[in-house]
Order: C-alpha cells, then structure tokens, then sequence
C-alpha cells in the first residue's frame, strides 16, 4: 500500500512538474522588482494539543537571484525545520484523486521606529527563514534593510497583522543557492512551523500582497483539527473561499501523513477540511479563524475581522481615563487622611 | 461673520484644501494626505512630506509630460525642489514657487505606486 501511494505520489508530482509555474509559498511573496505573482498555493496547517502545525512550500522556479516572503504567525513558533516530503502532496491526492494524472503543484511566482526583534534564524536547503518580532514600522524596517522590496499595499497588510499577532516568518529563498545545489526546477522546500497557541488561524490576506483588486487569488488551504471546525469566515463560495472537503480524515491519510518527517504529531483520529480559495485580490480582508475546540466560536479577532480591545484608540483613552480617577480618588483619599489626623492631633492637644 | 468664517471652515474640510505657505502632506498606507491642495501663484510654498510608511516614498510635482517621463523610468531625478525623495519613516522638507496658476499633480512614482492610487492634485491660484 505504502509503495503505491509513493509511486502515486511520485508520478502526480512528475506530472505536477511540467505544469508548475515559477515558486510556490505561503506567504506574499516579493521580487526584486517589487513584483508580485500570486499563481495557486497549498498550504496545510493542523492543529492538536494546543499547537498549530503550518506546513508549506518554497519551489525552485529556475532563474537567479532572491525572492523573499513575509507570513504572519499567530504565535512565536518553537521550531521552524523543513517539513515531510510528501504531506502536501499527498493532501491534494487525498481530495483531488481523480486529477493525480493531471497534478498540479500550482504555483505561485513571487516574485517581502525601532528594529525588530529575531527570535530564530534557520537554513533550510536554499533557503534563509527569520522569525522576527516587531510592529508594522519595525517588520517593514527590517524587510527593506534586507533587501525586501515590499509593495505599495505593504505598510497597511503589516498594520494588519501586528496588531493582532507581531509575529512574522521572513523567508528568502536564493535561487543562485538552490541551482549551486543542483535543485531542478520545480524542487520544492517544504517548511514545518510548529506555533504553540490556543487561537489558531491561516492567513489569507497575506495571500493578495501585492496584487491589484482585480488579480485573481488562488490557494488551496488544508486543516486537519481533532474535531469538525467551526469556521470564520464561512466558506460561503461567494467570498472567495469555497469548502471542497470535510470529513472525518481516513486511517490510510492521517497513517500516511505520520509517516513523513516531523509528522509525528499526526493523531489517531481527525476532521480533514480542504477550502479553495478562488478570487479577486481585493476579496481578501479577512484571515481564517478556526475554532476547534467544540464549542464553535471562532474568533473574530483571529479572523481580522474586528480589531484587538487593546489596539483601539478609546481603550487607550479609557486606560488613561481610569489612570486619572484613580490618581483622584488616591488624592482625595490622602487628603482626607491628612484632614482626620489633623483633626484628632488637634483634639489631642 | 460668524456665517462667513463657517463657511471657510465648511471650505476647507470638503476640499482637504490648505492656503497657507507651510503644507504638511502625510504619506501612510501609501496614499497622501491631503490630496487636494490649493496654492497662490508666486509665492513660496515650504511643503512638509512626512513618511509614515515603513517603505520608501517619492513626492513628484509637475505636469503631465513629467509624470510620464518618471512612469516610463527613463529620468533620474536628484534635488530638485518639485521632485523629493522621502526614505520610510522619515520626513523632507522643500519649497516650491508656482508661477503659473493651474492644475498639477503630485505623484509617488515608485514601482506600483502610482496605481495604488498615490497621487494628489496642487491647485494654483491666480
């Protein structure tokens, strides 16, 4: 069975390799020229025991030069390492059996105050991943100092992101590296991300980076949670995202799954989604909040679609409000204080 | 009076519009703001280009004949006082003296930037 499925997989892959566009990836991608191409992606990203599993791929697309690309995270990740070599392949032969002789890697071309923080600096094959801490200016800052030629729509997607979560994964992928280590075009890095976190999402507006509204989105998102998803937004198709699969995951997927690099975590039982995402750039505002604990309240907050307490400008009003009547009430406190022990030194006397 | 100094504020928050010789233009999200600004001929204007953005800003001024010279990329410009280039999150301060009253535009020739929608109009008042 295993030898099958590996032949399968080979062969969709093979087949995926005359059709593959120039670079696949997650996150927006950024060109030298600031151009971005945004052709279909996959992305997969699990989650189980509290902690969100983010796999995707970065494909050699020939050509030189670097190519870089900003993914915000929900969570500071614990490990950024290269993933299985055949998860996300294996997720479209899960869902897409019928098209293995037509398989398609649908790629994606690219061509992404103070300074932010590194938290973790990884090579994997020919590419350079940072994890960074910072806000938008500070994010923005350090892409530009390392050669990151960000898009006009940049500085607002990245006020987007830190606002809720200031985390992003910078990656840089040097196509003269991967042609010095004889990577054919179309050889793909997949990279694991294993982001502890109790509010797992999937970003998707990072998805329209660079693109004008009417440039079409494409991306293929797989979950596998250890329930049935609620999600926000609903996959309604008239959005932009469409849900092609939803099922219990089959023992032959999740055994299958386990079995690649750093795939352990895989559990015993799931829930496999698979959504489309199939649309005009500018459909995308929003990011995919996935709540999987049971009790279906997905957050809107995860989602972008309202923005954190703390990051509203009343809240900071109401802070400095409080800080004043408390300030207040802590000075007519004293002053009372010192008005009765005046007054009882004076009945002493 | 108190109608007419209503109605100049009523002016001045529908057009975005300023007339005094110092004009802060904030440049955020990569749009500017205001954009629409009206100024008297001859007289020196002193504009204040603040960077917001965490990537690079220009501020072009001119007509349409240098718009597409900067669009097609074949000019380089320098220091000229109608063509400034704000590095992110910093600001430039330049004076320019219209001398003939019409319209111009005010645009961020940067790669992509221009049709995100960076561009502004100066009025210029006889």
């Amino acid at each position: 069975m295993r030898r099958r499925v590996m032949a399968a997989l080979a062969a969709a892959t093979t087949a995926g390799l005359l059709t593959v566009g120039p670079v696949l990836a997650c996150g927006g991608l950024i060109g030298p020229n600031g151009a971005v191409n945004l052709l279909r992606t996959t992305t997969f990203a699990g989650y189980h025991a509290g902690v969100e599993h983010y796999v995707t791929a970065f494909q050699f697309a020939g050509g030189g030069g670097a190519f870089g690309s900003l993914t915000p995270l929900p969570g500071v990740p614990t490990s950024v390492e290269k993933g299985g070599d055949w998860t996300l392949q294996r997720l479209l032969l899960e869902t897409d059996p019928v098209l293995e002789s037509a398989f398609r890697v649908d790629a994606l071309a690219l061509p992404a105050s103070g300074e932010a923080e590194v938290l973790m600096e990884v090579r994997i094959d020919a590419l350079d991943v940072t994890v960074l801490k910072g806000g938008a200016a500070e994010v923005g800052r350090w892409a530009t100092r390392n050669g990151f030629r960000l898009p006009p729509d940049a500085p607002e997607l990245l006020d987007f992101y830190a606002n809720r979560s200031p985390i992003f994964l910078a990656a840089v992928f040097d196509a003269d590296a991967a042609a010095e280590r004889g990577q054919a075009i179309g050889d793909g890095t997949p990279v694991h991300v294993t982001i502890p976190t109790t509010n797992p999402w999937v970003p998707l507006r990072i998805l329209a980076l660079g693109n004008t509204g009417e440039e079409r989105v494409e991306a293929d998102v797989y979950l596998l949670t250890d329930r049935q998803p609620a999600l926000l937004p609903l996959p309604t198709g008239d959005n932009g995202m469409a849900l092609q699969h939803s099922a219990p995951a089959t023992a032959a997927l999740l055994s299958d799954l386990r079995s690649d690099h750093g795939m352990e975590w895989v559990p015993a039982n799931g829930w496999l989604t698979k959504i489309a995402l199939d649309g005009a750039a500018d459909q995308y505002t929003f990011d995919l909040a996935v709540d999987a604990s049971g009790q279906g309240t997905p957050s809107w907050v995860a989602a972008g679609l309202a923005l954190p307490i703390d990051s509203l400008p009343w809240a900071a009003l109401l802070t400095q409000a409080l800080l004043v009547l408390t300030a207040i009430v802590g000075g007519l406190g004293l002053l009372e204080l010192g008005r009765r022990q005046g007054r009882g030194e004076a009945l002493r006397t | 009076m108190r109608r007419l100094l209503a109605a100049a504020l009523m002016l001045a928050a529908v057009g975005g519009c300023a007339s005094t010789t110092t004009i802060e233009i904030q440049m955020r999200y990569s749009r500017f703001e205001p954009v629409q600004i009206t100024v008297p001929a001859g007289v020196p204007v002193t504009f204040v280009l603040r960077n917001e953005d965490p990537i690079d800003h220009e501020w072009i001024v001119g007509d349409a004949e240098l718009h597409e010279i900067h669009r097609v990329g074949t000019h380089l410009h320098g220091d000229l006082p109608t063509e400034v280039f704000v590095p992110a999150l910093e600001s430039r301060r330049t004076t320019v003296t219209f001398d003939e009253a019409g319209q111009l535009r005010f645009v961020c020739h940067l790669p992509q930037h221009e049709v995100y929608g960076m561009t502004g109009v100066v009025t210029v008042m006889p």
